[in-house]
């Protein structure tokens, strides 16, 4: 048994150490907000947090994460009320199908944690998520718009 | 198990998902309750007004959307079409999708289920409409009978009928129950476009919500209770076959339950989790003959198209006058040769499907672009009888043409059908993903034109040679052994007209078909007739000593609408003047999919080799703009999808198989890269049947920027992607 905690919450699951954190998210914790996209850290789509920090959850073992905070998409919300971050794609209507956002607004709200007024050019090195339908242009609006907000 | 899970299962013999997860089975009034989106009450059942509008008593209206919702906004845009004449009040709107087998029992009567060629809107717009028109009509009746008025004294207006003469109110939510016992009137009149209110407006997308929550459901995400996973390995040759294969070796590992053979190719484990499933996959020995086709590579395949570009016979797609005679005793010719690779489409959620399976029943949830083509498959797949089959649409994550084919949902009919009683969900990895696609057809291309000694363009030749999509996926939509298809953008006049008027003109393909399964791949064969025709057009202006876009102005005289989008981009961009300095600019145009689309690139090149694209002006004329903030994200996510292609992307072969695995080898634009873009929506009005929307404007997006970077460094390159060059972004 391994124990974690996710989005504030004590969790003990029965996997193998190996098990990509992802899949322990997604398949044993049932929080599948958090996707699945390349599993070789390269498209972005499986971000969590890790004591704060966006780390690519496809390609952490399970084992290495016991004990340490994690956070997901589902844990942004403040009860009902919105991260800014999911507040600012909902109002500069970022998602197209949508897939890909979970991991996009997790790589952000961390990004805006070191950055709280991100550049254009931090935003360019800071974020390297791949999305398919290509909301590029609105992800950076979005970003800019979050920024703004207290 | 997480309550929505839960919900589905219960409910899953009858639930329609619906926008923002929030379904109401036809009319049952089924709730799935969402964390953020449910709305407060369990609604009783309502029977629908007609087969697009459902009124519950608060006043909810559900309209029923045929075609699948891939991120292009098509579920927005079909509910606004038919708000717009049921004069509901669009605050109320949620959607919900139809059952295949709830079309096929119902004699089609929500008509074609498929979602690709941009057709969504374009073709389903006026029915869906006279859906709409046609309910509100039976709602003002049904207030106008309880009033015992005659209906021509009663308005309606945002869900409200007002009785003229004696002001007294009422909403769709009372009286829908009385219009749902009124026959459907047939020949209903629509509005004038002038008169729409919803119609033509940036109203928000419907289904934005759970997407940033991390809420909504895909296909990949569904989980029913006593679901077992299961991971697939084709054989990586198409063509070839399962020899053999040692279950022994994995069934130990821990929640492994079963190695079964899908079909003649491919292999699956099954397991407690996908995770299970794959790793004991990846552990399993398997012996494929790999078939005629694996020795095959891309230099065996371009050598076949080299081939077809000189070869006699041809399929002529487009001529007039007599272009060989033109260019024979033209004064001066140009010629060039191009060439574009198979691409992935590579669709951010790997393709997948769950089926369950029982000799009375055959359940199927799947993330499809055509609803009916995924039941007929999962019929045949499983040998039962249509009414003892129903497939459920989920959400997709990106379709992009691929999900419209139904090997996915096949393979897990197979699986679910060795397992009965198990609910078996499918997921391919990405590899499988990216080594089992449905390639963008390969081509290439030799293009000829002539010059009078006044320097008039006399001829053009544009040869195709290569892969035909239809020879494949629907040989009987071939006329006389041609691919019509393979001309999108060079056509003669239609949905996909060539632009340009030419003399003496002769567009011709010399079909060079490959072991590598074609597909539609957004933009489809727009996407490199485009980059044949628009750069060697440059290349025309250029050796006639022409500027590119009063090159093209002159060549457009009998197509106002090519020239209207060109002169938009060029107005815009500013092409009068001269650009900022070390800023280059190119445009490109065409016809596709019923839009007219142009591009203006700006960029600049570092070192003769590094690409910054600044800005990016792009117009489209669809005729009619049913929501111009939808269309504008879908032609700045077009520029993602082109230009990730021209820069990075390409599927190559060795040995029979597709040699790229994953985004490391088949890499994807990140927003470093992305060009600002600006879109110019026309929506010019008219008669002409309306234009498509998510594809279009990607064929115009390579072909401008590389008219730019010819621009600044002197160089035309011919093949793609550029990284085969060296070139890329800075
Ligand atoms: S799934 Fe983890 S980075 Fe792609
Ligand atoms: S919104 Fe579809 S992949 Fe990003």
């Amino acid at each position: 048994m391994i124990g974690l905690t996710i989005n504030g919450k004590s969790h003990k699951v029965d996997a193998d150490p190996t098990t990509p954190l992802l899949w322990v998210l997604r398949e044993q914790v049932g929080l599948t907000g958090t996707k699945y996209g390349c599993g070789v850290a390269q498209c972005g789509a499986c971000t969590v947090h890790l004591d704060g920090a966006a780390v690519r959850s496809c390609s952490i073992p399970v084992a290495a994460v016991a004990g340490r905070r994690i956070t997901t998409i589902e844990g942004l919300a403040n009860g009902t009320k919105l991260h800014k971050v999911q507040q600012a794609w909902l109002d500069n209507e970022v998602p197209q199908c949508g897939y890909c956002q979970s991991g996009m607004i997790m790589a952000v709200t961390a990004l805006l944690k070191q950055k709280p007024k991100p550049t254009d050019a931090d935003i360019d090195a800071g974020i390297t998520n791949i999305c398919r339908c290509g909301t590029f242009q609105q992800v950076r609006q979005a970003i800019h718009a979050a920024a703004a907000r207290a | 198990m997480n309550d929505m899970n839960d919900l589905l299962a219960m409910n899953r013999r009858r639930f329609v998902l619906g926008t923002a997860g929030v379904g109401g089975g036809l009319a049952l009034g089924l709730q799935l309750p969402l964390a953020a989106t449910a709305e407060a009450a369990t609604p009783a059942a309502v029977p629908e007004v007609n087969a697009w509008v459902v009124i519950r008593p608060d006043d909810t209206v559900v309209i029923r959307i045929a075609r699948s919702e891939m991120g292009q906004g098509t579920l927005t845009g079909l509910a606004q079409l038919v708000a717009e004449e049921l004069q509901c009040d669009w605050s109320k709107v949620t959607t919900e999708y139809p059952t295949p087998g709830e079309n096929v029992r119902r004699k089609r009567i929500w008509r074609d289920f498929s979602t690709g060629g941009s057709r969504g809107i374009r073709a389903s717009h006026e029915y869906v409409r006279e859906g709409g028109a046609a309910a509100r009509i039976m709602l003002v009746q049904a207030a106008a009978d309880q009033w015992g008025v005659p209906a021509a004294e009663c308005s309606a207006a945002n869900s409200v009928i007002t009785h003229g003469p004696s002001g007294r109110k009422t909403t769709y939510g009372k009286v829908a129950l009385a219009a749902s016992k009124l026959e459907v009137p047939k020949d209903v009149k629509l509005k004038d476009p002038k008169d729409w209110t919803i119609v033509g407006k940036p109203v928000r997308r419907l289904d934005t919500r759970p997407k940033v929550l991390g809420a909504q459901i895909y296909g990949a995400d569904l989980r029913l209770p006593g679901m077992l996973n299961a991971a697939i390995r084709d054989c990586p040759v198409q063509g070839g076959t399962v020899r053999s294969f040692d279950a022994s070796a994995v069934l130990g590992m821990k929640g492994v339950r079963h190695v079964l053979q899908v079909g003649r190719s491919a292999v699956v484990v099954v397991a407690d989790t996908w995770w299970q499933a794959k790793t004991a996959l990846a552990a399993l020995p398997i012996d494929f003959d790999e078939g005629p086709n694996a020795k095959v590579s891309s230099a065996d395949i371009d050598a076949r198209l080299v081939e077809g570009l000189t070869a006699t016979e041809a399929f002529v797609g487009n001529s007039n006058g007599d272009a060989k005679a033109a260019l024979s005793g033209a004064a001066r010719t140009v010629e060039a040769t191009y060439a574009y690779p198979f691409l992935n489409h590579a669709t951010m959620e790997p393709m997948n499907a769950t089926a369950l399976y029982t000799p009375e029943k055959l359940e199927v949830w799947a993330p499809t672009q055509n609803g009916e083509a995924s039941f007929a498959a999962a019929v045949e797949a499983s040998g039962l009888p249509a009414d003892k089959v129903d497939v459920y649409k989920i959400n997709l994550g990106g379709g992009f043409g691929r999900r419209g084919f139904q090997d996915y949902v096949v393979q897990a009919v197979l699986v679910a059908k060795q397992l009965p009683g198990i609910p078996v969900k499918l997921l391919w990895s990405r590899e499988e993903d990216m080594t089992h696609g449905r390639y963008h057809p390969i081509m290439q291309a030799k293009l000829v034109g002539g010059f009078d000694a006044q320097n008039n363009l006399t001829g053009l030749h544009l040869r195709l040679s290569g892969q035909s999509i239809l020879a494949d996926v629907f040989p009987a939509n071939l006329v006389k052994g041609m691919d019509p298809l393979t001309f999108q953008g060079l056509a003669m006049p239609g949905e996909h007209g060539f632009g340009y008027t030419v003399p003496n003109l002769l567009i011709d393909h010399a079909m060079r078909n490959t072991h590598v399964k074609p597909g539609f791949w957004r933009g489809v064969n727009a996407n490199q007739n485009a980059i044949f025709l628009e750069c060697f057009i440059d290349e025309l202006a250029e050796a006639s000593g022409k500027d590119a876009v009063e090159f093209r102005r002159a060549l457009t005289a009998n197509h106002p609408r090519n020239r209207g989008v060109l002169e938009a981009v060029a107005d815009r961009i500013g092409w009068s003047k001269p650009a900022a300095p070390g800023i280059f600019r190119g445009v490109a145009q065409m016809k596709a999919f019923g839009s007219f689309v142009a591009a203006a690139a700006e960029i600049s090149v570092e070192g003769g080799n590094k690409i910054k694209v600044h800005r990016i002006v792009a117009a489209t004329d669809p005729g009619y703009a049913v929501n111009p903030a939808q269309i504008e994200r879908q032609i700045a996510g077009s520029f993602v999808y082109g230009l990730s292609a021209l820069f990075f992307e390409e599927c190559t072969v060795k040995d029979g198989r597709i040699e790229q695995q994953n985004f490391d080898t088949f890499p994807s634009m990140h927003i470093r890269h992305m060009p600002k873009v600006e879109s110019i929506v026309m929506a010019t009005g008219g008669n002409e049947p309306w234009g498509g929307i998510g594809e279009p404007t990607i064929c115009v997006a390579a072909p401008a920027v590389l008219n730019a970077f010819y621009r600044a460094t002197g160089k035309r390159v011919r093949t793609f992607p550029l990284k085969k060059h060296g070139i890329t972004f800075a």
